[in-house]
């Protein structure tokens, strides 16, 4: 009689096993909880520290200091006749001129070394602007042109106070004469910050004062788009004809696996592959979007093939059994129902290889797109820079006034990298169906 | 004693698939099918048909007939080869990596796997319908308008509304979409969804209408609606119908095969099997007390 009332009272219920493990679990749960929270306040921090060191480069880059200066196209400087033609306006000596130009509100400054200090405050780009502006108008010719000129990259860092005025003269980059000089021209208003603009529009440049990102940017719409028009189909052909025709055997078994590896090869070895396959032995030229397009081509393939092949797999199987049912052919059951349904994942595949393509720079190294390039590309096949080895470039380069152009850099390629990450979003929600 | 008990398969867990035919693992006797597998003037004549998935016999030596305007059901177990079966008619199995058929299947004469026979002009003339019902993610209109458009049916875009229509109105979704073609297909009921489907499928002008347990996903009143589409279409074509559903072969079949285990056990006339079944393991399976 008392065995089972004993055994009963000694053996615990299950519930009172159940809820005396409880608390263990949710602690176990709440330390899970607690770990997500750290590591993703972590990483938002670094993300932030990130943002704010490069933003807070980067945003005095979109200033430039610039001198206000009067100008006297002399007639006698482009030519001995009356009309100067064309190729008098773009060979007439605009150093002098702006060199007098500059003088003008000096007048007291004789002696050769000085002058030559006095005009080095006015960039170098300061002439190009003057012979665009005249080559524009050669009706100018005569008169005197007032123009906002940049300034050396030198009086633009003391602007933006990166320069010190203090210490020895002879350890600054600035002499008291300049510093002087400076001081006038900024109290008659001559000098000030001006926005930018010559960053958006300019090519490289020796001169920080005159470097530009746009011969970058458009070497990179060039390389991306060779890389997009020829990986996109290709990547898709193959994922479409591997998932839906190949045959399954050992074949398509190691053609996969290959792809699967070539996806994690360094992207450094596809330039060399570029350097020796594309300009050594079909003798493409050097530096051009081209050659770049296609090594990113190479580069970019697999990861569209297995993003593509991952879509193509997502889409039911019911889907294609119905339309084969109707007698479809395969073709026919892939370009009309498969492909539709998997395009939403195939072109967000393709824009994450393309976002990786936009910030790859070691391949272009080797098929030398490293090369200093002033002039903007006009086509694929003209010598050019893209964005992320401009960073390395400017990075590269000595000057003060280059460091916050290479934040600034930065700053572009980030902006064009969500652009397109954003617009990969957007692509899948507007094509996204449901089944 | 009684081979269907020992036998048995396991319960399917994993719904219906390519690998719906378990792997038998005590080797067989070929069983005699009991009845008359042959009719007059048959629309569809199979002889020892026999399917391996891989390793897997799945289907053994199986003949049968299917009439002109007949309705013929296939019942049995879960993984007994129905399925299999009926997508030999049409080929489907084709798609299925590692499944190989063999035997004579002739439509009109023509043996289906014969080298000369075209899948696709073949799967237009046999329709079908699936268990799941799989209309395209696209409008009611595109879905019926999917198959005449692709065989070139139609001339002009009149003649492909007026097969649309038609196909929906022997279908007999007319009444409820008509207001609503280009509306996604994907949007409706179950059993509007499968009724789509088989306007889909009569949309080509099959002579043969294959359908794989087209009432299994369906409430009542639906199954209701599609045993009588069914018998009608059976004026203008042969159907052969897969279920699990005796009530539903006994309603809407002339004749009625009962599979076990990839074997044909028994065909008859359908008021014939379900009274006087003529081998034990059809009337252990009608009355309930397996499968």
């Amino acid at each position: 009689m008392d065995t089972p009332e004993t055994s009963a009272a000694s053996a615990p219920k299950p519930i009172d096993i159940i809820r005396a493990g409880m608390r263990r679990r949710k602690a176990a749960e709440m330390r899970f909880k607690l770990y997500g929270i750290v590591a993703i306040t972590c990483g938002l921090l670094f993300l932030a520290i990130l943002f704010v060191t490069i933003i807070g480069n980067a945003y005095t880059a979109f200033a430039q200091t610039k001198i206000n200066l009067d100008f006297y196209l002399d007639p006698a400087v482009f030519s001995a006749d009356a009309a100067p033609s064309a190729e008098d306006l773009s060979s007439a000596d605009y150093g002098a001129i702006v060199r007098d130009g500059i003088r003008s509100l000096f007048p007291e400054v004789e002696s050769r070394g000085d002058v030559r200090a006095l005009s080095a405050l006015v960039g170098r780009g300061a002439v190009y602007d003057l012979r665009e502006t005249v080559m524009a108008a050669p009706d100018l010719v005569g008169k005197t042109l007032t123009l906002w000129v940049p300034a050396d990259d030198d009086v633009d860092m003391l602007m933006k106070g990166h320069i010190e005025r203090s210490g020895p003269e002879d350890q600054r980059r600035l002499s008291d004469n300049q510093l002087g000089w400076i001081d006038q021209l900024q109290a008659d208003g001559r000098l000030e910050k001006r926005f930018n603009t010559d960053f958006f529009t300019k090519g490289d440049s020796r001169e920080p004062e005159s470097a530009g990102i746009w011969g970058a940017v458009v070497g990179s719409f060039y390389t991306l788009l060779v890389t997009l028009l020829l990986s996109f189909p290709l990547g898709v052909a193959a994922a479409v004809y591997l998932e839906e025709f190949a045959p399954q055997n050992r074949w398509t078994d190691i053609i996969e696996v290959n792809i699967n590896n070539l996806a994690a090869v360094p992207s450094i070895v596809f330039g060399l592959l570029g350097l020796a396959v594309f300009i050594n032995f079909f003798g493409l030229p050097r530096s051009v979007p081209l050659v770049g397009g296609l090594v990113l081509t190479l580069m970019t393939l697999p990861t569209i093939i297995i993003a593509s092949r991952a879509a193509l797999k997502s889409v039911p199987p019911s889907i294609r059994e119905a339309a084969l049912g109707v007698g479809a052919s395969p073709l026919q059951t892939v370009t009309m129902h498969v492909l539709p349904l998997a395009m939403p994942g195939m072109l967000t595949g393709t824009i994450i290889g393309m976002a990786q393509a936009l910030g790859e720079s070691a391949p272009l190294l080797m098929i030398g797109m490293v090369a200093f390039i002033v002039d903007i590309p006009q086509g694929v096949f003209d010598p050019a820079a893209v964005l992320p080895v401009q960073i390395f470039l400017w990075a590269d380069s000595p000057e003060r006034a280059f460091v916050e152009r290479t934040s600034a850099a930065i700053l572009v390629l980030l902006c064009f990298l969500i652009a397109m990450n954003a617009f990969a979003v957007l692509l899948r929600k507007r094509f996204e169906r449901r089944w | 004693m009684n081979t269907g008990d020992t036998q048995k398969p396991p319960p399917d867990s994993r719904g219906r698939s390519a690998g719906e035919v378990r792997r038998t693992t005590v080797p067989r006797e070929h069983r005699e099918t009991v009845g008359e597998v042959r009719v007059e003037n048959p629309r569809i004549r199979c002889t020892d048909v026999n399917v391996w998935y891989g390793e897997t016999h799945a289907v053994h030596n199986i003949s049968i007939d299917v009439g002109h305007n007949e309705i013929l059901a296939l019942i049995g177990p879960s993984g007994c080869g129905k399925t299999t079966f009926l997508r030999c008619m049409n080929r489907m199995n084709d798609t299925i990596a590692g499944c190989r058929v063999e035997g004579e299947i002739l439509v009109d004469g023509a043996n289906v796997n014969g080298p000369e026979i075209d899948v696709v002009p073949l799967r237009a003339r046999m329709g079908m319908v699936f268990q799941k019902p799989n209309p395209f993610p696209k409008s009611i209109f595109e879905n019926v308008a999917f198959g005449p458009r692709i065989h070139g049916l139609t001339a002009n875009q009149l003649e492909l509304e007026e097969i649309v229509v038609t196909s929906l109105q022997k279908a007999g979704l007319w009444e409820e979409v008509k207001d609503r073609l280009e509306e996604p297909g994907t949007g409706l009921s179950g059993g509007q969804q499968q009724r789509l489907c088989i306007a889909r499928a009569i949309a080509v002008q099959p002579e043969v209408i294959l359908m794989d347990e087209p009432c299994s996903a369906l409430d009542p009143i639906a199954t209701a609606t599609i045993e009588n589409l069914m018998v009608d279409l059976s004026q203008n074509y042969s159907i052969c119908i897969v279920t699990h559903s005796m009530q539903q072969a006994a309603r809407v079949s002339q004749r009625t095969a009962f599979f076990h285990l990839g074997d044909l056990i028994e065909v008859g006339e359908t008021s014939e099997l379900f009274i006087r079944p003529g081998h034990q393991l059809t009337e252990d399976y009608i009355t309930g007390r397996f499968g």
